[in-house]
């Protein structure tokens, strides 16, 4: 990796209280801070455990989506949903190197993954039961995404934002296929419609708890706000997706299963927006300590890849070997 | 007869193209590395492209009003005409990389003789092909040598998909009746042709994998008749899925 040089190196500060504050000088200024920088221990791990899961999360996001390449509809679609699982697989692979510039390895985040210790968005551990599915994914989980991740654009640690910019491109594309499909399926035959319905039955709750516990309850919030990791509050991100999606629905004829959804004149500063009935959050906790429907068999499933995978890596690191004693002898 | 015959012929060529893109689909997310998730899916997605465009010029010649996607989902087991070669399953990473190389070689070949098709759409065909086959050739031929001289796990493993891929390799060059036709009205090259140098190019890798080059087996064929490996139905099965649940549905 090209970070590798990286790795290891002494970037770790004295925390004194004017390093602090000189720290947050630059942050406040909207300085970049940059891998050789020196930053707070805790700035660090902060953006380590960030990335590192959001880098997973691409990996094991392949997973239910690429569980329909195979059975995809017509070739156009096939085709895109193959370009967009690889789209993801690339992402996985900046953030690995956007994570290996604070030290820590991608062969190290892979076995946290593998070994169950490291988190990965909740979200995918639902499974895929239809091709709306796919549509639905990609218009809320990536519509969801986006909300989350074009204010990391102006993230504060420079190799992170810069890779989102990239991956927010890519991500809105994805956003626009995903809701295209849903277009098509919802002028489809009733078949088609109530598969529409029925995914975004059982994806609308998850996508909203994708923007993590309410303000009050969120854990790391207020510090990752001040070093400008974060720019916007999990609560104010995910009120930002209702409203830009219950038109969507609406222009879709599909039912928004919430009961209690409603505009509020007084949401948004007297602007305007919409309420929502409350999220089951014993259902975020419990998915997202790996008792979800699938989070078993993402696991096992990556685990398997990288189990059977091994005599092959273990083949290119010996042949690489080989190679380069060959060449020592030639010169 | 010519265009009967031509569209035949260009369907032989899309089958061989889909069956292995849908293939190579089947590891997306599953790769032993994340960069070889990365490359397989651009080697599906080169494949899958070429197979819409041989599908699209073939129901264009065939003059029926057929669709690529009439053709890759509507037809059944024996009426796909795909080489046998391009349906073998996903053994191991070396059975994937190998059926990979046998079919890019043999493809560069073919699409190099395709440049004076006296069809455009063949024509544009091979040149946009030529560029994507060297690429495949170059992925796959790497890691043949990787894996043939690299552990003794990987050198047996590399071994036995010699063995067991060597029995589909002589269809490869077998032309069909209609691609018969195509090549003496000189729309598409000569299968026959491209034997020798086949096999000087794979030779040269073999050696530097330290593996033996096959030995001569008879040949396992059928595929340009529709007589395929059980392998197939299941892929069809499993392809064609929506398509045939919720019949003129449009997606």
């Amino acid at each position: 990796m090209y970070s590798q040089g990286l790795l290891k190196q002494d970037t770790a500060a004295v925390e004194s209280e004017e390093f602090l504050a000189a720290f947050q000088d630059r942050i406040d200024a909207e300085e970049k801070i940059e891998p050789n920088d020196r930053m707070p221990a805790a700035y660090r791990k902060t953006l380590v455990r960030q990335i590192g899961q959001h880098a997973h999360s691409e990996i094991v996001g392949m997973l239910p989506e690429g569980n329909w390449i195979t059975r995809a509809p017509t070739l156009k679609r096939k085709a895109a949903l193959l370009a967009k699982v690889q789209d993801e697989g690339g992402h996985g692979l900046y953030l690995y190197a956007a994570a290996e510039t604070l030290g820590v390895s991608r062969e190290k985040m892979t076995g946290e993954l593998l070994a169950g210790t490291a988190k990965y968005s909740s979200i995918f551990n639902y499974p895929t039961l239809s091709w709306a599915d796919i549509g639905a994914i990609g218009w809320l989980v990536d519509g969801a995404a986006i909300m989350n991740q074009i204010p990391l654009c102006r993230c504060s640690y420079g190799p992170y934002a810069r890779a989102m910019i990239r991956i927010c491109r890519e991500e809105s594309f994805h956003q626009r296929q995903g809701f295209e499909i849903m277009t098509r399926l919802s002028q489809g035959s009733s078949e088609q419609k109530s598969m529409a319905q029925d995914a975004l039955d059982r994806w609308w709750w998850p996508s909203l708890m994708m923007f993590g516990p309410h303000d009050a309850a969120s854990r790391h919030s207020e510090q990752s706000m001040k070093w400008k990791i974060k720019r916007f509050t999990n609560d104010s991100l995910r009120q930002k997706f209702i409203d830009a999606i219950v038109p969507q629905a609406e222009y879709l004829q599909l039912k928004i299963p919430d009961p209690e959804l409603k505009w509020d004149p007084e949401r948004n500063d007297g602007a305007g927006g919409y309420a929502h009935g409350p999220i089951d959050w014993d259902e975020f906790r419990r998915v997202l300590k790996g008792q979800g429907p699938m989070a078993r068999e993402r696991l096992r499933a990556r685990r398997e890849a990288w189990e059977t995978g091994a005599w092959v890596r273990e083949a290119a690191l010996a042949h690489a070997d080989k190679r380069d004693r060959q060449r020592a002898q030639v010169a | 007869m010519g265009c009967a015959a031509f569209a035949r012929a260009l369907l032989e060529l899309a089958d061989d193209h889909l069956i292995l893109g849908h293939r190579l689909s089947e590891c997306c997310g599953h790769a032993p590395i994340l960069e070889e998730d990365l490359a397989m899916p651009n080697l599906a997605l080169d494949l899958i492209g070429r197979a819409r465009e041989l599908y699209s010029r073939a129901g264009e010649v065939e003059g029926l009003g057929r669709s690529e996607d009439e053709f890759a989902y509507l037809r059944s087991e024996r009426e796909f005409l795909n080489c046998l070669l391009v349906e073998r399953p996903n053994r191991d990473f070396a059975h994937i990389m190998l059926r990979q190389f046998y079919f890019s070689n043999f493809m560069e070949l073919y699409w190099l003789r395709a440049a004076d098709s006296r069809d455009a759409t063949v024509r544009g065909a091979a040149a946009k092909s030529v560029n994507e086959m060297k690429y495949h050739i170059r992925h796959s031929g790497e890691w043949i040598v990787r894996l043939g001289d690299g552990t003794g796990e990987s050198a047996r493993r590399a071994a036995e998909a010699v063995g067991e891929l060597q029995f589909y390799i002589d269809e490869l060059f077998i032309p069909s009746a209609s691609a018969e036709i195509c090549f003496e009205t000189g729309l598409l090259p000569d299968r026959r042709s491209m034997r020798e140098e086949w096999d000087q190019r794979v030779e040269r890798v073999f050696t530097m994998a330290k593996l033996d080059f096959p030995e001569p087996v008879p040949a396992l064929t059928g595929g340009r008749t529709g007589r395929h490996d059980e392998c197939l139905g299941h892929l069809l099965a499993e392809m064609q899925h929506l398509q045939r649940v919720y019949p003129g549905a449009e997606w």
